[in-house]
């Protein structure tokens, strides 16, 4: 285990990608009045398929590449479940779940980095 | 930085402010009368505008995804003609106008703007909650 080389592996940057989820449903909920505004969210899976470290060579040329070429940002917008009539996407129940789940995945990631840490301090100690 | 979340909620806390507002003062109008037909008060209702150009930040809005009210604008509802010849204000003819703030329309804005609030000050609270266990992260 590379405790000390990349103490705490993928959870650095997942906080980064739970800040930023956390960032665009509150821009959602704040925008849940304004006309015409589309609601946007962060596609995990898009961004792990994107920041894949070693991604399969295509070294011939009838080689197909692998995993998605789609935006690695991740951005996607929200598919409503009813259409308005001002042309606005957000739902003010969908986004407050979404917001409590990404609450919740921000936590989780945080735990991960707490128990990287005290496991951390436990080695250092030696106890 | 889930900074960036304070200011968003923020930026919604200030339109719902203003949203409640221009209610209250249509509210205050509703029974306003003028003996002008383009005097008589009408019903103001904002517009809002999500934050989304580099303009916005270099007019001094802090983060972009947030909203702003863009204008505030006259409803379209036709203002009430009654004739009242004893009024001071009526005209010639014993016309007055009445506003055509309809009351019923202006409690469910207020109660909708309130319930908008509410949301925000819910995000803004997570968001609190979330960085100070953050902080608390080192205590591991």
């Amino acid at each position: 285990m590379k405790l000390f080389e990349n103490p705490f592996g993928i959870h650095e940057q997942a906080v980064s990608v739970r800040n930023k989820r956390m960032e665009l449903i509150a821009a959602n909920i704040a925008n849940a009045d304004t006309p015409h505004f589309k609601a946007r969210d962060l596609d995990f899976k898009k961004i792990l398929a994107s920041s894949d470290p070693a991604p399969m060579a295509a070294t011939n040329v009838r080689h197909f590449g692998t995993g998605e070429t789609e935006d690695p940002s991740g951005l996607v917008y929200r598919v409503p479940y009813n259409s308005s009539v001002d042309g606005n996407t957000v739902e003010i129940a969908v986004e407050q779940a979404k917001y409590g789940q990404a609450a919740a995945d921000y936590q989780a990631t945080l735990q991960f980095l707490e128990n990287r840490i005290s496991g951390i301090r436990k080695s250092l100690r030696g106890e | 930085m889930l900074k960036n979340v304070f200011g968003i909620a923020g930026t919604a806390l200030n339109a719902q402010t203003i949203r409640l507002n221009t209610t209250a003062s249509n509210l205050a109008n509703a029974g306003s009368i003028s003996g002008l037909e383009e005097e008589a008060y009408r019903a103001k209702r904002p517009v809002f505008r999500a934050l989304v150009d580099q303009s916005d930040l270099n007019a001094g809005f802090s983060s972009l995804g947030g909203v702003k009210v863009n204008e505030i604008v006259d409803t379209e509802e036709p203002v009430r003609k009654v004739h009242d010849p004893g009024n001071p204000e009526a005209n010639e003819e014993g016309y007055i106008f009445l506003s055509n703030v309809n009351e019923a329309t202006e409690m469910i804005e207020m109660v909708a703007a309130s319930r908008s609030f509410q949301n925000n000050v819910e995000v803004v609270n997570t968001a609190k909650q979330l960085m100070m266990r953050t902080l608390d992260i080192t205590k591991a």
